[in-house]
């Protein structure tokens, strides 16, 4: 009897052992690009991806970091360099553009007018979207100190967080599907 | 097979491209109660993919796919 009771504690952990192994039903995206089109995909994965039953993880980092930044939101106190990087990276979703065709901007005005006519969501859309469906942000707290922005300039969405490299490979770690786009 | 199937909830998506007709049914999906069916009616020729794989993922069945003209008529009935 003693002998079946260690047993069974023993499988007891070996399976619970076995059940950390086992990734959650979510999906781990790192969006690196500051392209539209990029940008654009990760949300048209993200949304759909709560409706295929997926928890959604997106982590921004690098290019794609300006992403989130509020158009209407300035902030002072900058020095020379991040001044610099602030004006000369994208300062939101409409100054993002296309990686291929963008013509010095008409590529970009072109794809967005196509998409209204077809009545694809715009990028702005598809992150409030994002937001209502539960995804999760995270983003790149170096990207961010690297690049000077404070996170007063960052938009307002549900369920934002910075954090660091640890934290994406913790999600990775837990996700079936790891895409870095 | 020419039953028809009655919808206890009929959601319109017309001229919804990818990736809002699987968003949206799957929001709509459980605004009814489990057993009950629901009719998608999508333009998005990729529905006709992407339903069944949505289906198949959520764990609810698709009883009837019809096609008039543009028109794609989805009688999907919640199993979870």
């Amino acid at each position: 009897m003693e002998a079946l009771e260690k047993q069974l504690a023993e499988m007891k952990t070996q399976l619970d052992g076995i059940n950390k192994k086992i990734p959650s039903n979510k999906i781990s995206m790192i969006v690196f690009s500051g392209d539209l089109d990029r940008a654009l995909a990760s949300f048209v994965i993200a949304t759909g991806s709560v409706a295929m039953g997926l928890d959604v993880v997106m982590f921004f980092t690098f290019w794609g970091t300006p992403i989130l930044r509020d158009k209407n939101k300035s902030v002072g106190g900058k020095d020379l360099m991040s001044s610099m990087f602030g004006v000369m990276l994208p300062k939101g979703v409409d100054q993002v553009k296309l990686s291929k065709m963008n013509m010095g901007g008409m590529g970009t005005s072109m794809m967005k007018s196509l998409m209204k006519k077809k009545n694809v969501a715009s990028l702005d859309q598809m992150i409030q979207m994002a937001g209502e469906l539960g995804v999760k942000i995270y983003v790149c707290e170096m990207s961010m100190d690297l690049m000077g922005f404070k996170r007063e300039e960052m938009i307002q969405y549900p369920d934002l967080t910075y954090c660091g490299v640890a934290k994406f490979l913790e999600e990775a770690m837990d996700s079936r599907i790891q895409l870095f786009i | 097979m020419n039953e028809t199937i009655k919808a206890d909830k009929v959601m319109d998506l017309k001229g919804l491209p990818c990736p809002m007709p699987v968003v949206k049914v799957s929001k709509g999906i459980k605004e009814v109660a489990v057993g009950q069916v629901i009719e998608a009616i999508s333009t998005d020729p990729g529905a006709l993919t992407d339903f069944p794989a949505w289906a198949k993922t959520s764990g609810n069945q698709i009883l009837k796919t019809e096609q008039s003209g543009k028109e794609i008529h989805f009688f999907i009935k919640r199993l979870s």
